[in-house]
């Protein structure tokens, strides 16, 4: 967790520090990974190569002392619709973990979570980490096709289906809201960093709140 | 101001240097696979680098021009003619209006590359016109081209006007080496994870590109890569050229629709300036690397970066 956090606050800092040669910076569960375009790097008269020079400038941004740069976290609500057709393994999860479905929905929701790192496919999020009851392994045979919106719970982490995909994970509930939209300004809902809470909802509350109707998916 | 696609052809989208700037939010960089045949197509009839042009794989497209235009194609030999001549490729020809340009039988390579002159006008996604076919989004209407398909051409006023002749110099031999050589790669973050046998034979032995290839990855056959002891790798970012190997030994190598990030061991990293003579491997091919250090991987993407900038002056 402190790793994770730590991922996330390097790089805030490197983007804030703006290098003109970074093109994408990508925090992940414990690392940071930097992707950059050589020709860009200033190599003046040191006679060093690129790589020299970009990790000579990452490892002192790594060591200066700065501000702590996530104190200002985004709180987002995640409207989720627990079990039923839109969950159906949340009587089996319940059942691993050796509680009660209400149990389970009363750990995953009310209380902020941290998204971890966002990966795998666009603005697919890593969310925990959740109580240590909720850890039920993957599932050993993935579905071929999660439905969009699908929220998945596995090892105390939850994701959530920005579009349909094979996946692995238990699916506890399903969120009525588009995490992922190429044609919005703001494509992807979540970003690492961000703190959500999911709140569940009624089938009749996803029906009004559905953003994937419409032949959205 | 258009193309019509009589023919969509296997496999015809349309790509750019890619979806910078959101990986962290997950969303992959696409592109084209080849970008020295996309900088050189574009260069010849006189467009910017990062203009789109039509990425063509294997079996071509028919098309037909609407009005007089000048095209270039590059990469792949895919036989191409314009109302029955041969079109000579890697320098621009004139298309006029009503012409067919038809793709016809491979002779080399996979991925074609056809610019025209000001470009395809395509409404950017992410601010790039890159196609991501599982994300349907980007290129022509998130899709490859079906037949009927209507693209519209940029338009700008000089795109009836012939581009400049410039005569380009061609890469640097450094650079492009020879076709049939071990494609150059560098040492892996877990190189030192795979036993010594496996890295030996990474180096040693050749791998052939299996069917299962696809703009995503391609996947590789040889001797199986094994590490000392099993490890449990929490998922990271990964980059145009990664060679992951998952628990089956077999490598994959990370190509222009690769994910984000991903949790396998990397065992190596195809050098930038490999990648166009990657993308043009047909699967049943075999592939040799040799290992170089990143020092010199870099000098040789700055040599031919500075090619691309005398073509683009």
């Amino acid at each position: 967790m402190a790793a994770n956090q730590l991922a996330r606050e390097l790089g805030a800092r490197i983007e804030r520090i703006n290098y003109p040669f970074i093109h994408d910076i990508v925090p992940a569960m414990t690392t940071v990974g930097i992707h950059y375009d050589p020709y860009r790097v200033q190599l003046g008269e040191s006679g060093k190569l690129p790589y020299q020079i970009v990790e000579a400038l990452l490892e002192q941004a790594m060591t200066d002392d700065g501000e702590a740069l996530l104190d200002t976290a985004r709180i987002i609500d995640i409207p989720v619709c627990y079990g039923g057709e839109y969950g159906p393994d949340l009587n089996e999860v319940a059942e691993v973990c050796g509680l009660t479905s209400y149990e389970v929905i009363h750990l995953h929701s009310y209380e902020l979570f941290d998204v971890m790192a966002i990966g795998f496919a666009p603005g697919h999020p890593y969310i925990g980490l959740f109580d240590e009851q909720l850890c039920p392994p993957r599932r050993a045979t993935p579905r071929t096709a999660v439905p969009v919106g699908s929220v998945g719970l596995a090892n105390r982490q939850s994701v959530i289906y920005p579009v349909t995909l094979p996946g692995g994970w238990n699916l506890i509930g399903r969120t009525p809201l588009r995490i992922f939209n190429p044609s919005r300004s703001e494509p992807c809902l979540l970003q690492a960093g961000d703190k959500v809470r999911f709140v569940s909802i009624s089938a009749a509350e996803f029906g009004a709140l559905n953003e994937h109707a419409g032949g959205a998916q | 101001m258009s193309i019509e696609v009589l023919k969509p052809g296997a496999l015809t989208t349309l790509q750019d240097l890619g979806r910078r700037g959101f990986q962290k939010l997950g969303v992959p960089v696409n592109g084209v696979m080849d970008e020295r045949a996309h900088r050189l197509a574009n260069a010849l009839v006189g467009n910017p680098p990062h203009i789109a042009t039509l990425e063509i794989t294997l079996m071509g497209p028919t098309l037909r021009f609407t009005v007089d235009s000048f095209v270039a194609v590059t990469g792949a030999d895919l036989d191409v003619r314009i109302n029955g001549e041969p079109l000579s490729p890697n320098q621009a020809s004139s298309v006029k209006g009503g012409n067919e340009v038809v793709f016809g039988r491979r002779r080399e390579g996979v991925r074609a590359y056809l610019a025209v002159r000001g470009g395809f006008n395509v409404d950017p996604v992410m601010g790039s016109a890159s196609l991501f076919a599982r994300g349907g989004y980007g290129g022509f209407a998130g899709r490859a081209l079906a037949k009927g398909d209507v693209i519209h051409l940029s338009t700008l006023s000089n795109v009836a006007t012939p581009p400049a002749y410039k005569d380009l110099r061609p890469v640097g031999q450094d650079v492009l080496d020879d076709v049939c050589a071990s494609i150059r790669v560098v040492a892996g973050r877990e190189w030192g994870l795979f036993d010594a046998n496996s890295r030996a034979a990474f180096q040693e032995k050749s791998f052939r590109l299996t069917p299962q290839s696809d703009r995503m990855g391609f996947r590789l056959e040889g001797p199986k890569l094994e590490l000392t002891r099993a490890s449990q790798m929490e998922s990271e970012a990964l980059a145009f050229g990664a060679i992951q190997v998952p628990a089956d030994g077999n490598p994959i190598v990370l190509m222009a629709d690769r994910q984000t990030t991903g949790g396998y061991p990397k065992i190596a990293h195809v050098c930038a300036v490999e990648l166009p003579r990657l993308a043009q491997k047909m699967p049943g091919e075999f592939i040799n690397f040799k290992v170089i250090d990143i020092g010199e991987a870099q000098r040789l993407l700055l040599s031919q970066e500075r090619t691309f900038v005398s073509w683009e002056a």
